[in-house]
């Protein structure tokens, strides 16, 4: 247990270091660092100070050893845009996109296991097949596409709901959130279905594939001869099984929910870190662009992190599988 | 090395091409897709002799036509049937020319990735080993990564510009196929043919390219068809976000990128009629995709 633990950080903290060569090649390397680190507006005082400063002058491998010291004291670089220091901007944009992404990640997970679940008991019926379509059709719809058009339907046409913007937020631990107030739900609402439909219809059908695997094996028939009622067996033994690739999925989704709000946010103007994402390519606000990227490594590997280990506690298979391996 | 007997015979599939074909046609709805996807690259390849006029040439745009809504005449009499755009393109055209680029794009980088990704994953398989762990390490590392993050990466880095969206997305997808054939090539490797070929002293890359590869295939055909709708995706959101596809050249989602900006003050069919043409190519791929993964998914057979 303890072992596995200790080989996944270690992985997870050889994936952040291979990530950060990359980062810093693309930087240093690929492009020349003066244009991409300094602002171009800067004078040539400030740009000799930002030379000596960030070591431009010295050779690839110590400058790579200040990016790796003062990436590690949490400092990559101050926006030229909006002149604070990045990781600060990334971090006071996050909460908005992790709003969004759980809202979105509770949608689809609340209506696509039911539905895949349901499809997968009767694949036959009529109600399955549709669902099963409509689910090709669901993760087939480009994203921010999806979005226009509810833009178009519900704010538009319809007037009901807003077509951008968070709306009000409320402050719970000092952060503020859309979900607090009704505004902030109505302006929610459109961006996380549009989020939710395309990671909802992937639920569907790992529901759907699951159920339909787990009902031809030999555990469904024992607790059938056993005498347990359907609902028991569905609700308890086919759903634990199921549920095993579906948490697997959720939690690289919830990383890929995160990195798809930055089509999701640029559509509906959610002033998350997604469009911070887009603002800084457009604006080559670089600091911002690499700071972005390090923080989604981090996040992403702890993620990783986390899915293993709610994997280990639900499947037995797993643990048995680490225990005769230790 | 022993040559074992008792390896698990895998279902056959020796009648090929001809049963996955009747297996395929039995249902409507693939069958139908199948023929919607043949007749969009039918289209997008007729395109220059098919499309009213030509959209990259701004001699035949009259600006006087802009944002003409669908079913409009233009002066010399022409029917604009899904409207013109804020240049006064013809919708109709630009729509062709869009698929034809979003279809090529999307062809060019699944030809390339499945290349590379499969070259990878035969060797990772055949050798086993260091080699197999330093490529199946890169390979699980991009994929713990959502490609459209990669992409945006790599065109943050590169600029705009349809061979750097094609290189964007090779790079994003070669792991997929590399991860699938190295599954597929490491059950191969162990069978009695392959033993043969070692025995008979062919080169490794004999063995591997002449031998291994083509028996490992099949299962990336479903792959390479999810991935063909995900490519066309994929370019359409890099060219909306503005990353992707020249101006010049629009691309389905710059079109949707273009007509998002007058969405707002109601002119729907600059935004809307585009996307229709992304959604059938995608859902088209996706449906036959699918039925070819029922087809080949040994584990719903009993």
């Amino acid at each position: 247990m303890l072992a596995f633990l200790l080989r996944r950080i270690s992985q997870g903290a050889l994936v952040i270091a291979v990530m950060a060569v990359l980062v810093f090649l693309g930087v240093y390397a690929l492009g020349n660092p003066i244009d991409i680190l300094i602002s171009p507006e800067a004078d040539q005082a400030e740009r000799a100070q930002a030379i000596a400063r960030l070591g431009l002058d010295r050779p690839l491998w110590v400058q790579f050893g200040l990016f790796v010291a003062s990436a590690l004291h949490g400092d990559l670089g101050t926006s030229f845009v909006h002149g604070v220091p990045a990781v600060e901007l990334i971090l006071s944009r996050m909460p908005a996109t992790l709003e969004l992404a759980l809202v979105a990640l509770v949608i689809a997970v609340g209506a696509g296991v039911p539905l895949g679940l349901l499809a997968g008991l009767a694949p036959r019926s009529l109600f399955s097949r549709s669902v099963m379509v409509g689910s090709i059709f669901g993760f087939s719809l480009p994203n921010f596409w999806l979005g226009l058009m509810l833009i178009l339907a519900f704010a538009v046409d319809l007037h009901v709901l807003p077509a951008g913007g968070r709306g009000e937020t409320r402050e719970f631990f000092g952060i503020a959130w859309s979900l607090g107030t009704l505004d902030g739900l109505r302006h929610l609402i459109l961006p996380a279905l549009t989020l939710a439909i395309y990671k909802g219809s992937l639920v569907i059908r790992l529901a759907y594939a699951g159920t339909r695997e787990a009902m031809l094996q030999d555990f469904v028939r024992f607790a059938r001869a056993k005498g347990l009622s359907p609902g028991r067996i569905v609700g308890v033994h086919v759903l634990k099984t199921v549920l095993i690739p579906v948490v697997t999925v959720l939690g690289l989704e919830l990383g890929s929910m995160i990195a798809f709000a930055v089509v999701t946010e640029t559509v509906f103007a959610w002033p998350g870190m997604g469009k911070l994402l887009i603002e800084s390519i457009y604006r080559l606000d670089r600091p911002v662009i690499v700071a972005y990227l390090m923080v989604i490594v981090v996040m992403f590997v702890l993620i990783n992190l986390a899915v293993d280990l709610i994997y280990m506690a639900l499947d037995p298979r797993v643990r048995l599988a680490e225990r005769s391996a230790a | 090395m022993t040559v074992s007997f008792e390896s698990v015979p895998t279902p056959a599939r020796d009648s090929g091409l001809v049963r996955v074909w009747r297996e395929f046609a039995e249902s409507r709805v693939a069958l139908a897709a199948l023929a919607c996807v043949v007749a969009l690259f039918a289209l997008a390849l007729a395109a220059p002799w098919i499309a009213p006029q030509n959209p990259y040439d701004l001699a035949q745009l009259s600006i006087l036509d802009n944002k003409l809504p669908p079913g409009s005449q233009s002066i010399d009499g022409m029917t604009y049937w899904l409207g013109t755009d804020d240049q006064g393109r013809d919708l109709v055209s630009a729509i062709l020319y869009g698929l034809r680029l979003s279809l090529f794009v999307a062809a060019t980088a699944t030809a390339l990735a499945l290349a590379i990704g499969a070259a990878a994953g035969t060797i990772a398989a055949y050798f086993g080993g260091i080699v197999d762990a330093a490529i199946m390490r890169v390979v699980d590392i991009q994929l713990s990564f959502p490609a459209i993050l990669i992409a945006l990466t790599l065109l943050a880095i590169l600029g705009k510009g349809v061979d750097k969206v094609v290189i964007a997305l090779v790079l994003v997808q070669w792991a997929y196929y590399a991860r699938t054939i190295r599954g597929s090539a490491l059950v191969e490797r162990r069978r009695e043919y392959i033993e043969a070929a070692r025995v008979l002293a062919l080169s490794p890359a004999r063995i591997m390219f002449r031998h291994l590869l083509p028996n490992a295939f099949p299962p990336l055909i479903v792959v390479a068809t999810v991935q063909v709708a995900h490519a066309i995706s994929l370019e359409a959101t890099l060219s909306f976000l503005g990353v992707g596809v020249p101006i010049t050249e629009p691309s389905l989602g710059l079109l949707i990128a273009n007509g998002y900006g007058y969405m707002l003050s109601g002119l729907y069919w600059i935004a809307f009629y585009p996307g229709v043409a992304l959604l059938a190519a995608i859902l088209a791929i996706n449906l036959v995709g699918d039925r070819l993964a029922d087809i080949m998914n040994p584990r719903l057979k009993r």
